[in-house]
């Protein structure tokens, strides 16, 4: 099994993603600059980390999602890599047109950077499927731009098709039908604005986004 | 050539930005201000020779998020 993870310059989530994924598969994940041109060969998993990318420039994951590694990982994602976005992650998979929708400002204005309760709304999914449906979990959130936007027919198509994988249980920004993370229509790429990767140690504020992390290890055993 | 590129928030998306900034006029004292948007300009010097489609192209990659913005192409000179 190989996973990556990808760093922007301003990306400041790389770490800690990258020791989740370390202690949840037991393998070092390759590290991945936002300018090589290639992945890896043989990958099976890619984190996009939460951050800061290019300064919020244009808008926040705007740059990014046009940077050279980019397009290596729309193409692995296209090819059914599994991909997760979460915070700045998750804002480059929307710009780069993984996902849809759009981040925009917090409603209040403010940054946000507390635990919320969030709601598990698909437990089948490749990322999701260590929770059951229905679940609350508290994950951390910290973000100025997690107000989840798309238009009705896209949100009911999302609903329809079981692609909000969380909701916040109570909400935290403004986001529409208070989606804190959705999935692409293949299932293989999902981002989210909580931050899973800071959740998986009990000593360390809570362990619930270690079933995240252990679905979709879980299913690339033997990968 | 110069060019502008007026970005601006789609009808019925929330500006949340806008919003505040209506209700810092107001605190200012000023009446009738119905409504503020918030929106970006970029300014470009680009070769005489560049296409609209290519501006418009531009946009659509890069200066705008078509799912939550509009954008309008203004030659200057």
């Amino acid at each position: 099994m190989k996973t990556a993870v990808v760093t922007f310059p301003g990306s400041n989530c790389d770490r800690d993603m990258w020791v989740a994924l370390r202690d949840v598969s037991g393998k070092e994940p390759v590290k991945v600059w936002h300018g090589d041109a290639d992945l890896p060969d043989g990958l099976d998993f890619i984190a996009l980390p939460g951050g800061f990318s290019y300064g919020d420039y244009l808008r926040s994951g705007a740059m990014a999602a046009n940077s050279p590694i980019m397009r290596s990982v729309v193409a692995a994602a296209e090819r059914g890599v599994p991909v997760l976005g979460v915070c700045n992650g998750f804002q480059v998979l929307t710009e780069a047109r993984l996902l849809p929708g759009a981040l925009m400002r917090n409603a209040a204005q403010t940054f946000i950077c507390r635990t919320v309760p969030l709601v598990v709304e698909n437990a089948t999914s490749l990322f999701t499927s260590a929770y059951t449906k229905g679940d609350t979990i508290h994950i951390p959130v910290a973000h100025h731009d997690g107000n989840y936007f798309a238009d009705d027919d896209t949100l009911d198509r999302l609903e329809i098709e079981g692609r909000v994988a969380f909701r916040y249980a109570e909400n935290c920004n403004g986001s529409r039908r208070d989606i804190a993370g959705v999935l692409n229509e293949s299932g293989n790429v999902l981002g989210m604005m909580p931050h899973p990767e800071r959740a998986i140690e009990a000593d360390h504020g809570g362990s619930d986004g270690r079933r995240l992390f252990e679905s979709v290890i879980g299913s690339l055993v033997g990968a | 050539m110069k060019v502008r590129i007026h970005v601006s928030l789609k009808p019925g998306v929330l500006d949340p930005q806008g919003r505040a900034v209506h209700h810092a006029l107001e605190g200012l004292g000023y009446k009738g201000v119905e409504d503020v948007r918030i929106g970006r300009l970029v300014e470009m010097d680009v070769a005489d020779d560049t296409t609209d489609a290519a501006l418009d192209e531009m946009c659509q990659k890069l200066l705008a998020n078509m799912v939550i913005e509009n954008y309008r192409i203004e030659k200057v000179a």
